[in-house]
């Protein structure tokens, strides 16, 4: 077990035993945060920054909880608090940043290869937080943390990713880590969303919901992005609804044990039926509380210790 | 503090073997005593055991406790990575593992388990990590072997075994759970294998 890297830039990076230290040291961790004193001292005097240009919630939020659980000091940044809005180029903003001594940043941003650029030129470790439709590395871990959890194994699952592929940073990080760990995967979607070049990846395709479903192990949902909808990625959401919406007859085809996953946010009645998204096969809830525990172990993997030889 | 988990690429010499599977028990019947007699009220006492061997060590107490007094004291496990202060000097500082304590501490007697004593160091980290679960009413530190050298003022309750080393040399308690065989012994750093 171990971890050579300085940042976290996507999991295509990452060695299958880099990916096994990660959800260990997050095996360990989690339970620090079921404690009434929710903290340990392992960062303590760190300093993280979190940049965050595109929205986010969940994995904002999630960071700044894992980062003070393990006594580092953080601050956000979005868009509209930084510089950038007035002229301000990604690079200056950063140097800044790092002229306060900073240990960390963690990066989200529209821009495919943004968290790359940076650690081309920061001294500080560099964080993934979700870049265009490149990567979304901590998203998959936790996912992978999850499914770990509720099945005990990764390989030879039979994982069912369904909505918009071509644009998920979530469905690509999640191929990359899947394949890792010898899971099979099958993307499922409209033609437009879901195009025979994927299978590149190293996945198969089937754009029938119903065929594929069938026997699954794992169904992860990816949210219709509604907001690209004028784009007309798909001929009418009602249409859409009818050929890849998870309803309760179309989970019935799958394992009888099988697991309902979604990154968030969901759009209820759209992807996933309310009934099935509230229901006990449904562990989206769990994904958010795993969240933590994977990006604890991320900081304290990159930021704990002392300095040593990078291979990134 | 005691002895390395992994297995060290320098080959170290075993200068003397202080305590055969015997003395070991006998040590261990002598503090399990101890602890009977100090704590009047047994059931409000927990052990906590310091990860690897001090967990042993406090599973073993607590079957003596057991046998001679027959009230069942629960036992949990302390990983107090995260809590050190020497983390920069840690080679295998990536595996953090599992503090598995399934109990409240509140307002018990905890005796805390390790099986050196050196620097105190150890006790130190693993006394803020108990402190940040619970308000313990006492705390009492139990470990199998003292080798001196301390660098906090700390000190044992129950000792197994005081032993006067060199700094340079390695105290490591074997224990038949995980190293087949119970036996003290104090080793030389050799050169590189």
């Amino acid at each position: 077990m171990s971890f050579g890297k300085k940042h976290l830039l996507g999991i295509q990076d990452l060695t299958k035993s880099e990916i096994l230290s990660i959800l260990e040291t997050a095996e360990s961790l989690k339970e620090i945060s079921r404690r009434d004193i929710k903290k340990v001292p392992a960062l303590r005097g760190k300093t993280i920054i979190n940049l965050f240009f595109e929205p986010s919630t969940r994995t904002r939020s999630s960071f700044e909880l894992a980062a003070k659980r393990l006594s580092a000091d953080i601050s956000s940044f979005s868009k509209t608090t930084s510089s950038t809005v007035k002229g301000e180029t990604l690079k200056d903003t950063v140097l800044n940043l790092e002229a306060m001594q900073t240990d960390a940043l963690i990066i989200r941003h529209s821009a495919s290869g943004t968290p790359h650029f940076l650690s081309t030129f920061c001294e500080s470790h560099v964080i993934n937080a979700g870049d265009g439709t490149h990567e979304h590395p901590t998203q998959a871990l936790l996912d992978a943390f999850t499914i770990k959890e509720e099945k005990n194994r990764l390989k030879d699952l039979k994982i069912v990713i369904v909505g918009d592929i071509l644009h998920s940073r979530v469905a690509r990080s999640n191929i990359f880590l899947l394949n890792k760990m010898g899971a099979q995967v099958v993307l499922v979607g409209p033609p437009g969303m879901v195009p025979a070049e994927l299978a590149d990846l190293g996945a198969d395709i089937d754009h029938d919901m119903d065929r594929a479903v069938k026997n699954a192990d794992v169904i992860m949902m990816l949210r219709i992005q509604l907001e690209r909808q004028q784009k007309n990625f798909f001929p009418s959401l009602r249409e859409y609804r009818n050929l890849y919406s998870l309803t309760p007859n179309r989970f019935k085809k799958a394992d009888r044990n099988a697991i309902i996953m979604h990154p968030g946010p969901i759009n209820r009645d759209v992807e996933i039926s309310t009934q099935l998204a509230d229901s006990v096969k449904s562990v989206i809830l769990k994904q958010v509380e795993n969240g933590i525990a994977i990006r604890m172990a991320v900081l304290y993997l990159l930021l704990g210790g002392k300095e040593r030889e990078f291979t990134n | 503090m005691g002895s390395p988990e992994k297995e060290n690429k320098m080959v170290d010499k075993i200068k003397a073997r202080v305590m055969d599977a015997s003395k070991i028990k006998r040590a261990f019947n002598r503090m399990a005593t101890e602890i009977t007699e100090r704590n009047r009220e047994l059931n409000n006492l927990v052990i906590i055991g310091i990860r690897t061997r001090g967990v042993h060590i406090a599973r073993r107490i607590a079957k003596l406790i057991k046998e001679y007094d027959n009230v069942d004291v629960p036992v949990g496990i302390l990983d107090i990575t995260l809590y050190r202060d020497d983390f920069s000097e840690l080679e295998d500082k990536h595996i953090v593992k599992k503090t598995e304590i399934n109990f409240s501490i509140e307002n018990k007697d905890v005796l805390l388990v390790d099986d050196v004593l050196f620097t105190g160091r150890t006790i130190r980290a693993a006394m803020d990590s108990l402190i940040d679960l619970g308000r313990p009413k006492t705390i009492q530190l139990l470990v199998f072997i003292d080798r001196g050298h301390r660098e906090l003022p700390i000190r044992a309750d129950y000792t197994g075994k005081s032993l006067p080393t060199s700094r340079r040399e390695q105290v490591q308690v074997q224990l038949k759970e995980i190293d087949n065989k119970d036996e003290v012994l104090i080793k030389e750093p050799g050169g590189i294998n």
